[in-house]
């Protein structure tokens, strides 16, 4: 069955040097599609990436990526919205890119769908009541 | 057979009041028409929650032993500036002052985290505020300088006085230029990539009361989730403005000066907010409630967001060059729609006034009326009208080194 998770991966400094991403693509299978990189030499590395491929690819992928070290986490946990905060004044909308943040009609209520989220963490600073909360 | 105000603040006592919200009414009277609306319906209520900088508070802090005169010397809140050239611990807050030490826009654009809305909010939310201040010292008023803890509760009067608020109508923003630019009408997407409005339309105050007839001097009104009451015309306040044939302006018009008693307002309703590059403002709850003595009103209040239209404006070059260039005219049904055609291209928008919101100041204030927990106030005296011609002028423009 195909799949497609969005996942941050936290890299320890040592496996930063290593090509992960290339030998997800190469022994598993898995297309991907890197949303959001912040890798530094000698640093904790951070990657937001989307993988596709068979249900069962990505289990041994996962398998891989934790013998390597680093740790997974889905990227829904991370970015949430604080609804006590949320006035739906709307001006998260117009930044957001991949439509994670829409506007309700005719409610005009704001609904976040957190699946399609992909992190790039624009509307953390444009809400004007700091409803936004992106947490890696 | 017009009605007065006395009869339907009887009907309000009595349980009796046919009231329903400026939305509603938009049904009614495309339904039965005006003059049948006047007769049924009694009250219309209209609402807003947006962004309005020029909001504050003001403050008596009560009096030190021994006594301070901030008077004439340096108050903070939190860090931010207060004005004190009043008397001795009377003190006024403003939206958008903000702490010394934010860098603004040092890095562009400015996060502007924190700023006078936001002390607002904290007090209103019953949360510790630190007041600091250092003046010089008099006979009579000994010490200069203080640092305490104060909250809402322990202070004589805290009352939001707010010299503009509920603007009537207001741009459309777009952005020509090649880089987004980032401005009170929020980020603007390059090359007319988006276009941001801010009004609640259809539910607007002001906009459901095109000419003033309801609200002047003494109005009373929801504010803040509390009672307020109009206290003078806005700053800005424009009448003359451009109007459709229905009487509705077709830019940004009248506005109102109110007040009301922090303490007794709602942090649901009060909000400190940033706006990236630009600055900090008070979001604001505001409803007003419209007796419909007659069927002029009842066919005002059957505004609908197909009949408001509003300006488009470059917030690039036209808006910071004071130019008079309007781009196109839309109406708030099509801005609602999520996107507009402007000059052969399909814009998306953005609100930046929450109707959720302005939807419930509204029915919150129908629920005060329905319940008879407030009764409606007439004016004692008019602001300025489209008859007064009175339009916005802008700054005198007289260096003092220009030969004239």
């Amino acid at each position: 069955m195909k799949v497609s998770h969005k996942v941050v991966l936290h890299f320890p400094p040592v496996v930063v040097e290593q090509p992960v991403v290339y030998h997800l693509a190469r022994d598993y299978e898995l297309a991907f599609n890197i949303l959001k990189a912040q890798i530094s030499p000698q640093e904790d590395g951070l990657m937001v990436i989307e993988l596709s491929g068979e249900d069962s690819d990505f289990q041994r992928a996962s398998d891989y990526l934790a013998k390597q070290g680093i740790r997974v986490q889905p990227l829904q946990q991370d970015i949430r919205r604080n609804d006590e905060r949320c006035v739906h004044c709307g001006a998260c909308v117009g930044v957001c890119p991949s439509e994670a943040l829409v506007l309700e009609r005719p409610s005009m209520q704001v609904i976040f769908r957190a699946e399609d989220c992909v992190a790039c963490g624009e509307c953390v600073p444009t809400c004007p009541v700091r409803a936004m909360e992106l947490h890696f | 057979m017009a009605k007065t105000l006395e009869e339907i603040n009887q009907k309000i006592r009595r349980g009796q009041v046919v009231v329903v919200t400026a939305e509603e009414m938009v049904d009614v009277v495309a339904e039965k028409g005006p003059k049948k609306a006047a007769q049924e319906i009694d009250v219309v209520t209209t609402g807003t929650f947006g962004a309005m900088c020029s909001s504050g508070m003001m403050m008596n802090l009560g009096h030190s032993k021994p006594r301070i005169k901030l008077g004439g010397g340096q108050v903070l809140l939190n860090r931010v500036p207060a004005y004190a050239g009043l008397a001795a611990v009377d003190v006024y807050l403003g939206a958008t002052a903000l702490p010394d030490e934010d860098p603004r826009n040092a890095v562009f654009p400015g996060e502007f985290r924190y700023g006078g809305a936001h002390v607002i909010e904290d007090l209103v939310a019953g949360r510790q505020v630190l007041l600091e201040a250092t003046t010089y010292g008099t006979d009579c008023y000994p010490r200069r300088s203080i640092s305490t803890w104060v909250t809402l509760k322990e202070i004589n009067e805290a009352y939001l006085f707010n010299p503009r608020n509920s603007y009537q109508n207001y741009n459309v923003a777009v952005n020509r230029s090649d880089r987004t630019i980032y401005t009170y009408m929020g980020a603007l997407k390059a090359r007319l990539g988006s276009a941001n409005y801010c009004s609640a339309g259809q539910l607007s105050p002001l906009l459901n009361d095109p000419v003033y007839r309801t609200a002047g001097i003494g109005t009373r009104i929801f504010l803040g989730g509390g009672i307020g009451y109009v206290a003078w015309q806005g700053t800005q306040h424009s009448p003359a403005v451009k109007r459709n044939e229905k009487g509705v302006p077709m830019g940004g018009a009248g506005t109102l000066a109110v007040a009301g008693d922090l303490k007794q307002m709602n942090p649901r309703w009060l909000r400190g907010a940033s706006f990236r590059g630009y600055g900090t403002t008070l979001m604001v709850g505001l409803g007003l409630p419209i007796p419909v003595l007659d069927e002029e009103i009842a066919a005002q209040t059957g505004v609908s967001d197909a009949d408001i239209q509003a300006s488009v404006i470059d917030y690039s070059k036209t808006y910071p060059n004071r130019e008079p260039d309007v781009i196109a005219r839309v109406t708030y049904a099509q801005l609602k729609s999520g996107s507009i055609e402007v000059e052969g291209k399909t814009i998306p928008t953005t609100p930046l006034s929450s109707y959720p919101l302005a939807r419930e100041v509204a029915g919150t204030l129908k629920d005060w009326i329905a319940d008879g927990k407030f009764e409606l106030t007439g004016a004692v005296a008019p602001i300025p009208g489209p008859d007064s011609g009175m339009m916005v002028g802008p700054m005198p423009d007289h260096a003092p080194d220009k030969a004239e």
